[in-house]
This record gives structure tokens, C-alpha cells and sequence, in this order.
């Protein structure tokens, strides 16, 4: 059922065409951050607007569309983005990452690994790496022109020197194909190598910063670091409360106000898929709930 | 028990709906309809055009009953339709010298040519709330001052003839004028594409950036040279005829702020100017649009860039409240994964710091 109020995927054709010429241009030089005239969208800025113009460019009516927020299908905004598709396109969605032949993230790649054909849509908040370090964007943009990166460095080494090691959690800063230093949008660094060398099409949108960027298939992504401090991904203290995963991003759920606590994989479709081949957690509810209490 | 986090389809279903009740409120009351928003809302209705970026009356006032009377809401409503609709060409500059005026005033002159008209305006009234609007009224009728001069000329070019002002010549025909609702703004942003962008700026913002360069950041000694709001016709130059048609009336309000200039090794001492437009009666949004607009010609003037109002960047990557709002309300999503990442890391530091046991260097650190 497409809106038929609405041109195929919400967008005029003469827009796709623009995010098209600026999706290829980004695809040519991987990391580099394309700027493109970016639309309102009916959704609001910060919440998709960026990932979902480059999906209304590429998505097609076969396609099928899987979107996720924090891993999950069932966040609220990820359910508003699908929905919104679903009514402009009328194209298949899955839950199913295997399934999937285009997939809008926010904050997450997916535990399954990709494949080859298959896109990844991140969204975007702050496209620019050196923002927090260099606010205009004039000096940023010559910044990336000389390839000068040595202010990145100088924030990870003071890290070191005060901390003992680098204290960025998250949306890390990678180098790409030896290039571009690069925002890979606030990803957990646990997400970080998954970008490296991947099979699939990464296209990352930022609506409101009115850039995009892209990692073609098999792009070689460094993150930034030091011998004596490699790079490294954060580790939980127990597995996968539901799935008994140790080899995913785990989040944390509060049961109660005396400090209860338990660790599920913050990717839904995963954890599932786990569960349904028998894995089980220490609390997997239903039939082991009372079990494990 | 585990704690259900997502929120579903459902949920999301369920909240709409309860919007759509308390958008209409007690339902014994009749419903607002959107021609009453129209005229009795009118300033309201224009400062949504105006910064929704679409010159339509009744949208404006659709989106404002939509949006329960949230302004920015409204504009963002607004925008989000604008940007499905097809541009079918590019309309001659207005000429607001040929304007039908309803409200035309000087600063800097005691009278000029064509009079000062005061027009509908809050200024000079007594800001006492008026009971009498608690029942209904009688229409009033306002008596007419007879007719207008004929001719209004822009107190700009009063003085333009002295050569005490700097001209404001058109640009090259091969110009192109840049679009900020088609092409990114890049930087440095020549004037049209600022003034682009101050026009669809959050008013509040304008307000503040202005007020802020009466206050000392960067003074620029203004004077409301002339404000005048009223009809101007809109032109649209068709290729296939050569000339071209008037398409319809819009109401604008305009503002020449003129400002003192020391003069430079290259120039004499004179006035330059800032300049500000808005649809229908948006007066204070012109106003400070005009400030803004003088402030960030700075470069161009050869001033010292000291204060937030002269700095390019600054002024129009923050202005635009869809932007602002959105990116300020996304911290609404969760964000659950990054701060589950920023909690694992805090943890680590504190164990290290714990394991470390008196931490000896944070002691010699405090003597």
C-alpha cells in the first residue's frame, strides 16, 4: 500500500536524482564528506532525517527494508521510520538482518555479519571527526584538504596521559582507505571493526549537517591509535542474560531500585535468532524464568 | 522482571491519538476553524510563513491548528510540505518601492517625502490587558486618513543622492543567486545566501543576536532608516512569452537599518546598511534581521570579528529552528547503546583508580 499523495519514497525524483550524484560522488572517495542539499523531511532534524533521504535515494520497490534504533526493531523511532517507508513505498520489511536487502541504523551495525550486496543506512548526527576539536567548519574543511589529523592524535595521547588509556567509548574516529579521517556516527567502538573490510555498501547521512559520506564494499578502516595503546572494544562481565551471547553488545536493563541488574543483547533480531537455535541466558524468560529466581 | 524498554506500534498509535483529543480540547466548545486562525491569529499566521519559507494564509493557519498553536511546531509542519512541492520558476525581485503601504515609518527624519503612516501597530498602546475582549464586539471600523502620497521614495535613496550611503547595486545578470533550500550552505556565505538564511531564521534567535549588538558585541550604531509593511505585486518572468506576468499580491514588511561606518583607508565615512524582510507583519523579525544582516558584513566592511553576531558560522548553522529544535529534542531517543558504552567506560576508570588503592600521583596532585 504506497500514499499516493506522495511521490515513491517521499521525495520528488529531481532530489533522488541530487542524493544519487551525491552518493556516487561519496562511494568515489570513501570518507570523504560529500555536502548535498539536503531536504526538510517529515520527520525532525536529529532523528533520522540524513539516513533516511539516502534511503528514500537508493530504496527500491523490491527491496526489503529492515530499520533499527539501538540495535532494535521495536524502538519507537525505528517503528516511525519503517512505517513512514512502508506507506511512501510500499516495499517488503523484515526484522531479519539475513533478510534484509537495506538496513537504516541508528547507533548500531548489526551482530550478524553483512553481506555482499546487501546496504547499511547509518543516520547521523555530527558528520565531522574534528568537530569538538576545531568548531568552524572553514578550517575543518582545509583541515581534511592537508589530511591534518595530528590534533586527533593529541586528544587520544592527553586521554593516555591523564587516564591511563583512551577514554572514547564511542563513535571513535577511523581512518579510511589511508585517506579521510572519519565520524563512523555514534557507534560503540564495540561496532568499530565491523566497518573494516566489509562486504557490504555503508552510506552514512547527516540531514541537518547536510553531508553524506560512504564506506564502499571492502574499504580498508583503521581506527585511530598507538602501539603501546591499540585500539580495543569494550567487554561485559557476564553473558547475555536471555541468549547466553558473550560475543555481542550487551545492554543494560535495571530490574529494581536495590541495584538488580541484567545484560541483553542490544541487538534484538540476534538475540532472537540465538534463542530460536536453542541458547539460552540465565534468565530466558518464559519457561526458565521462575529457575533462575 | 525484565523491563519492557521498546516502545511498539501500539504505543505510538495510542499517544497520537491522545494528541488528536487534546488538540481539541473540551469538546463542548465549538472547534477553531482555520479562517478564524487566519484573521484573528494573523501575526501568528506570519510569522509561520515566514519562517515556514511558503507565502500561504491558509496552510499557515492549517498548521497552526495542528500544531495546538505551537509556532515551531507550525513552521516545521509547514516546511515539511514545502519540500514536496515543485519549483515551477524564480519570481523578479520585488520592487518594495512600488508597495500598496499600510504602515510606513522613519526614524531619522521628523517628516519625508510621501509622510509617516503609523498604520496597525502595537506601538503607542497602552499594554494593559483589555477585559472588553472577554465578550464578543462589534466589528470596528478605522477611518482613513484620506489618500496616500503618491509616491513614497526609500529614505535609502534620500540619502543615496547625497552619496552619504553606501549603494546597493544589483549583480551581475550572470550572477547566480545561491538556494538554500536546494544547495547546502557553505561558507563564507556571500550576502544573498545570508540574507536566505536570516529570512527563515527563528525569530527568538534574530532577537536575541541583535539585541545583542545594541548592547556592546559588536555596535554598529543603527537607525531605523524606514520600515514599511504592505502589498507588493509578485512578478514571474515566463520564457516563453518574454516578459513578464503578475502572478498575485503578497504583504511584506521591510526594514533599511542604516549604520555608522568610520570609514576605511579605501573608503570615506558614511552609513551602510542592514537590511531585513518578512512576510505579512513580522515587524520585529525585520528588525532584527536587519541587525544581524549589518553585524555579519563585518568581513566585507573590513571590521574586527569580536562578537557572536558578526560571525558567520555562528549566526546561520544555529538560526534555523527546525534544525535547532529537532537536534535539541533527538536527546529524547534513546540512547541507551552510546551510554551503555560511556558507563563500561566509567566503571574501568573507577576500578583502575580503586585498584591503583591510595592512588599516590592524585595525592601529590592535591598537595
Amino acid at each position: 500500500m504506497t500514499d499516493q499523495d506522495y511521490n515513491f519514497a517521499f521525495l520528488d525524483e529531481q532530489t533522488k536524482r541530487m542524493l544519487r550524484r551525491a552518493i556516487l560522488k561519496a562511494v568515489a572517495i570513501p570518507g570523504y564528506q560529500v555536502p548535498f542539499g539536503s531536504r526538510e523531511m517529515p520527520l525532525p532534524y536529529g532523528w533520522g532525517t540524513g539516513g533516511m533521504q539516502v534511503t528514500a535515494a537508493v530504496i527500491g520497490a523490491d527491496d526489503v527494508l529492515k530499520v533499527i534504533d539501538q540495535g532494535a526493531d521495536d524502538t519507537t523511532n525505528a517503528v516511525s521510520i519503517r512505517r513512514f517507508f512502508k506507506r511512501m513505498t510500499g516495499v517488503a520489511t523484515t526484522e531479519k538482518t539475513r533478510e534484509a536487502t537495506l538496513i537504516q541504523t541508528r547507533h548500531r551495525v548489526p551482530e550478524t555479519p553483512l553481506q555482499a550486496g546487501q546496504i547499511l543506512v547509518y543516520q547521523v548526527p555530527i558528520p565531522e571527526p574534528l568537530r569538538w576539536l576545531e568548531p568552524r567548519e572553514i578550517e575543518t574543511r582545509i583541515m581534511h584538504a592537508l589530511s591534518e589529523y595530528g590534533v586527533m592524535h593529541v586528544k587520544l595521547y592527553e586521554d593516555i596521559a591523564r587516564h591511563g588509556h583512551i577514554s572514547t567509548a564511542y563513535d571513535y574516529p577511523v581512518l579510511v582507505n589511508g585517506r579521510y579521517l572519519m565520524r563512523c556516527s555514534p557507534i560503540p567502538k564495540f561496532d568499530t571493526p565491523k566497518l573494516h573490510m566489509n562486504p557490504a555498501l555503508q552510506l552514512f547521512g547527516a540531514g541537518r549537517e547536510k553531508r553524506i559520506y560512504a564506506l564502499p564494499p571492502h574499504t580498508d578502516v583503521k581506527p585511530l591509535d598507538f602501539e603501546d595503546h591499540p585500539f580495543e572494544i569494550e567487554h561485559w562481565p557476564e553473558p547475555c542474560a536471555l541468549c547466553g551471547a558473550t560475543d555481542s553488545f550487551l545492554d543494560e536493563v535495571i530490574l529494581d531500585d536495590k541495584g538488580g541488574r541484567m545484560f541483553v543483547c542490544s541487538d534484538t533480531d540476534y538475540c532472537g535468532e540465538r534463542r530460536e537455535a536453542g541458547h539460552r541466558g540465565r534468565m530466558s524468560p518464559p519457561e526458565t524464568l521462575e529457575a533462575a529466581e | 522482571m525484565y523491563v519492557a524498554v521498546k516502545g511498539g506500534e501500539a504505543a505510538i498509535e495510542n499517544a497520537h491519538k491522545l494528541l488528536a483529543e487534546d488538540r481539541r480540547g473540551d469538546a463542548a466548545l465549538p472547534e477553531l476553524d482555520v479562517a478564524q486562525i487566519r484573521e484573528q491569529l494573523s501575526l501568528g499566521v506570519d510569522r509561520v510563513m515566514t519562517e515556514g519559507s511558503i507565502y500561504d494564509r491558509d496552510l499557515a493557519a492549517l498548521a497552526l491548528k495542528q500544531a495546538r498553536g505551537d509556532q515551531v511546531e507550525a513552521i516545521f509542519l509547514l516546511r515539511a510540505y514545502r519540500t514536496t512541492l515543485p519549483r515551477l520558476g524564480i519570481a523578479a525581485p520585488l520592487d518594495t518601492q512600488a508597495m500598496q503601504v499600510s504602515r510606513r515609518i522613519s526614524a531619522t527624519f521628523k517628516d519625508l517625502p510621501g509622510g509617516q503612516l503609523l498604520g496597525p501597530t502595537f506601538d503607542y498602546t497602552h499594554r494593559l490587558l483589555d477585559f472588553a475582549l472577554l465578550a464578543e464586539q462589534e466589528p470596528i471600523a478605522a477611518k482613513q486618513a484620506g489618500a496616500l502620497a503618491d509616491s513614497m521614495p526609500q529614505v535609502v535613496d534620500l540619502l543615496n543622492a547625497e552619496g552619504l550611503i553606501e549603494r546597493e547595486l544589483p549583480d551581475a545578470e550572470d550572477d547566480v543567486v545561491g538556494d538554500i533550500t536546494r544547495e547546502p550552505l557553505m561558507f563564507p556565505a556571500d550576502r544573498a545566501v545570508r540574507l536566505q538564511s536570516l529570512a527563515r531564521a527563528d525569530e527568538g534567535y534574530l532577537l536575541a543576536l541583535g539585541y545583542s549588538t545594541q548592547r556592546g558585541y559588536a555596535k554598529s550604531h543603527p537607525f531605523v532608516g524606514e520600515i514599511r509593511s504592505g502589498t507588493v505585486p509578485v512578478e514571474l518572468d515566463i520564457p516563453e512569452l518574454g516578459f513578464t506576468v503578475d502572478i498575485g499580491e503578497i504583504d511584506v514588511t521591510e526594514c533599511q537599518m542604516i549604520n555608522q561606518f568610520r570609514g576605511s583607508r579605501s573608503e570615506p565615512p558614511k552609513f551602510t546598511r542592514g537590511y531585513g524582510l518578512s512576510f505579512g507583519y513580522a515587524e520585529r523579525k525585520a528588525m532584527a534581521m536587519a541587525l544581524v544582516d549589518r553585524a555579519l558584513r563585518a568581513e566585507e566592511l573590513g571590521e574586527d570579528i569580536t562578537a557572536p553576531a558578526q560571525d558567520q558560522e555562528f549566526v546561520l548553522y544555529h538560526g534555523d529552528n527546525v534544525e535547532a529544535s529537532g537536534f535539541v529534542q533527538h536527546l529524547k531517543l534513546p540512547h541507551h547503546v552510546d551510554f551503555q558504552a560511556e558507563l563500561a567506560l566509567v566503571r574501568k576508570m573507577r576500578a583502575e583508580i580503586a585498584a591503583a588503592g591510595a592512588a599516590p600521583e592524585f595525592e601529590e596532585a592535591a598537595q
